[in-house]
């Protein structure tokens, strides 16, 4: 049976994670970096994923992980949403992870599988950082794959793929191309010649994007058109999935700091939060919240024991908690008042992140599109 | 074999009793009543009560085994959906707050379905503001002389008791001066009057109190102590409320569902979107009912209850006037208006436009929407209580 509960080792994982990060990632901290040329916290990245062990959760013990699981892998995001963390976790230890080892579970004994084996145990380990080559904006499910980025035979790149996530913070990145016979996944080096990692002004501060241009770039084929596929389908799919705890964490901050202010904050002679009209939209954000915590554990739950009707989960997920971040995030920022207009402020952290996280692994719009076929309510003809 | 009164926990155990009560009563050949009645005095009715009351004092959750058992022989239930008041509200406040003779007098009926129990609770003048009640019993010797107005008493027509609160000391605060009865449905003061909702039909009634005479007896906790003893009654209303395991798609949007699939000249875009978003928040608080379920099951209950019904209710809305909507030139017609006496509801019952209808009352009985959000406001999230002026008033001094 599935199970949404937390269980004992989740909830202590939560427990080190929410300490780390309120003694490391306080949001006066975050918002001095993000106006940096650094806006990822390199330090504290390296003790989530190396002391910690968060980025080897999801990746089997053979593999050179913990052989955890998504699930504990949700966990961990519900925390980096909380704290609206900037660290790689979504493009490394989710996507760029579960790709490889997909194609590790999948091998076929050739010199790619080795080479991603190779990858996986490294980035499990906290070693080196991961960024795979999609715009952040990819829809799992579509079926097509991405033509972006072409290899000739000689095996190096050419083309751009834009608005990658974690992609100025990777080392390695994992890009889907297309080569003369069909799709394949590729590693490149961050520092190789003749590639061009570009940051955008990104709408998120917490988690920039970047355009990566490859312009004759060196690269190393880790599968082929047999395992390409399937392996970047299912890293989609994953951070789709995932993603949903992630929005469930930045929503539960903006709740619970929006409740607080309005217990704290006096106007008219009274606490407002004693107004009925404050606390009737505080109590239905509060029931989405709770209904996002069923559906992003379903998900995971279903990632995590492939369940079939894991894309059935995903999509409730993706779509409900995509829409409750931002619904949460916007009702922080209005119910802030003045104050939550500032900068100086972190609810605009938490309205960027989850605007970003709205449109990121697929709006909830185009989920809500893809059950209509997983769940046979076709769309009208004509 | 354990001395008696201890409490069953033992599965086997309760399986073992289970079959030695069919072995003793043959379903196919006992009277559905002398069955239910063998098994409340085996304790196998409702396994969480006491000893000599139905129950076993065993965990809740073993309940399912009994029945599983049950079920497997063809043994006759109690038709648990004649007497909701009676087995959910009346019952736990019985056990809780009532005498030994009150519990032997009134419990095995009830649970059998023998006696059917409504509520006397609600009124014209109070209704979100429940404690408010005007309705006034008055001490004369052993009894009490009750006079008021009564109203959205669902099975009054059918029940032989009613739970009632009615005010019994005016010149204290409105929570401080009321008082719990049973009060006895046969009494000639008694007088019962459907009250037809918008669907045309007539699940409750208006109930007239003209001079009933309620003895001492039938008093359930201390005069002035009836608000204490109507929580009990009124979370209990909470908790059977969303309890069960769902499958995808029931309720409404298993009805829109089939409707959109049946009927693919109706589908519209608009309407497709809505229907999508209604699916995912079906799903989303089929989910929330399971996770809820789970904590249950694992010993930890959350507050997450508290939201359960504002969720079903909306939902129920939402998709029950879209599928009128969806049905286009057909919604423009009603099944039937004609005043029917309904035993027991079904949401999800007849056509699509009754359907529609009857869900604007899931967000009013049991607790009106604002009502909870109220509840969650507080309870949950801590906020503070709108300012209030009739706290420490006499209720004789209330604006009214």
């Amino acid at each position: 049976m599935t199970d949404l509960l937390y269980s004992e080792i989740e909830e202590e994982l939560r427990a080190s994670v929410r300490a780390l990060l309120a003694d490391r990632c306080p949001p006066e901290n975050t918002l001095a970096r993000c106006e940096t040329g650094e806006p990822y916290d390199r330090a504290l990245w390296q003790t989530l994923a190396r002391d910690l062990g968060a980025a080897s959760l999801a990746v089997p013990e053979e593999a050179g992980g913990a052989g955890a699981s998504v699930r504990e892998a949700a966990v961990v995001l519900e925390e980096l949403g909380r704290a609206a963390a900037p660290t790689p976790y979504l493009g490394s230890a989710v996507l760029a992870t579960t790709a490889l080892l997909a194609l590790v579970e999948d091998a076929d004994g050739g010199d790619g599988g080795a080479e991603a084996a190779k990858l996986l145990a490294s980035i499990a380990a906290g070693e080196r950082t991961a960024a795979l080559v999609v715009p952040l904006s990819a829809m799992p499910g579509t079926g097509a794959f991405p033509p972006a980025v072409r290899a000739d035979s000689a095996g190096t790149l050419t083309g751009t793929v834009t608005s990658v996530a974690d992609a100025a913070a990777a080392d390695v990145l994992i890009v889907p191309a297309e080569g003369r016979d069909g799709p394949g996944l590729y590693a490149v080096e961050a520092t190789a010649a003749a590639l061009a990692v570009v940051p955008r002004t990104s709408l998120d501060l917490t988690r920039p994007v970047a355009d990566v241009a490859f312009t004759g770039t060196a690269a190393r084929r880790l599968a082929g058109a047999e395992q390409a596929p399937a392996a970047l389908e299912r890293a989609l799919l994953t951070g789709a999935g995932l993603l949903a705890s992630e929005q469930l964490g930045i929503a539960e901050w903006c709740l619970t700091a929006t409740v607080a202010y309005l217990k704290d904050r006096r106007q008219f002679g009274r606490q407002l939060g004693s107004f009925q009209a404050l606390k009737h939209r505080l109590a239905d954000l509060w029931l989405e919240v709770v209904g996002a915590r069923a559906a992003a554990r379903y998900a995971a739950d279903a990632l995590a024991t492939a369940d079939p009707d894991a894309p059935v989960a995903v999509a409730v997920a993706a779509s409900h908690c995509g829409e409750l971040a931002v619904r949460a995030a916007e009702e922080c920022v209005q119910l802030h008042g003045g104050i939550g207009m500032t900068w100086e402020h972190p609810a605009h952290l938490y309205l960027k992140r989850a605007k970003a996280d709205q449109i990121a692994l697929g709006t909830p719009d185009r989920h809500r599109a893809a059950l209509a076929a997983l769940v046979d309510l076709p769309v009208p003809v004509g | 074999m354990p001395p008696a009164n201890t409490p069953v926990t033992d599965p086997d155990e309760l399986r073992r009793r289970t079959q030695a009560l069919l072995a003793e009563h043959d379903p196919a050949v006992t009277e559905p009543l002398d069955f239910l009645r063998a098994r409340y005095d085996a304790g196998l009715a409702w396994v969480h009560f006491p000893h000599g009351h139905g129950g076993l004092d065993a965990p809740r959750a073993l309940q399912a085994v009994v029945d599983a058992e049950l079920a497997a022989a063809g043994a006759p239930g109690n038709d648990p959906g004649r007497n909701g008041i009676g087995l959910g509200m009346a019952a736990p406040t019985i056990l809780r707050y009532g005498t030994e003779e009150q519990k032997e007098r009134f419990l095995r009926p009830l649970w059998t379905g023998e006696e059917v129990w409504c509520q006397l609770f609600s009124e014209p003048g109070a209704g979100s503001d429940l404690a408010a009640l005007a309705t006034r019993a008055v001490r004369e010797g052993d009894s009490w002389v009750v006079d008021g107005q009564k109203v959205w008493t669902s099975s009054a027509h059918n029940a032989r008791w009613a739970i009632l609160i009615a005010r019994t000391d005016p010149d204290v605060p409105k929570h401080r001066g009321i008082t719990y009865f049973v009060c006895d449905m046969t009494d000639p003061g008694v007088e019962v009057r459907p009250l037809r909702q918008i669907t045309g039909e007539a699940e409750f009634n208006e109930v007239f109190l003209t001079g009933v005479r309620v003895p001492d007896a039938h008093r359930l906790g201390g005069a002035g102590e009836g608000w204490k003893v109507a929580q009990t009654t009124l979370n209990n209303e909470r908790v059977a409320i969303g309890g069960q395991r769902m499958p995808r798609e029931s309720g409404m949007i298993g009805k829109a569902a089939a409707t959109w699939r049946e009927r693919p000249e109706l589908r519209t875009h608009g309407l497709h979107q809505r229907l999508l978003s209604g699916w995912v928040g079906a799903e989303v608080a089929r989910l929330t009912g399971e996770r809820l379920r789970q904590q249950l099951t694992a010993g930890h209950p959350g507050p997450e209850g508290a939201g359960m019904k504002l969720a079903f209710a909306r939902l129920a809305q939402e998709l029950s006037g879209l599928e009128v909507e969806l049905l286009g030139e057909e919604g423009l017609s009603y099944d039937d208006w004609t005043l029917r006496r309904p035993e027991t509801v079904d949401f999800t019952g007849r056509e699509a436009g009754y359907r529609y209808l009857r869900a604007k009352g899931n967000s009013i009985e049991g607790g009106t929407s604002e009502v909870l959000r109220n509840i969650i406001a507080e309870r949950v999230l801590g906020l503070p209580a709108e300012p209030r002026t009739d706290k420490d008033l006499p209720w004789k001094e209330l604006a009214r």
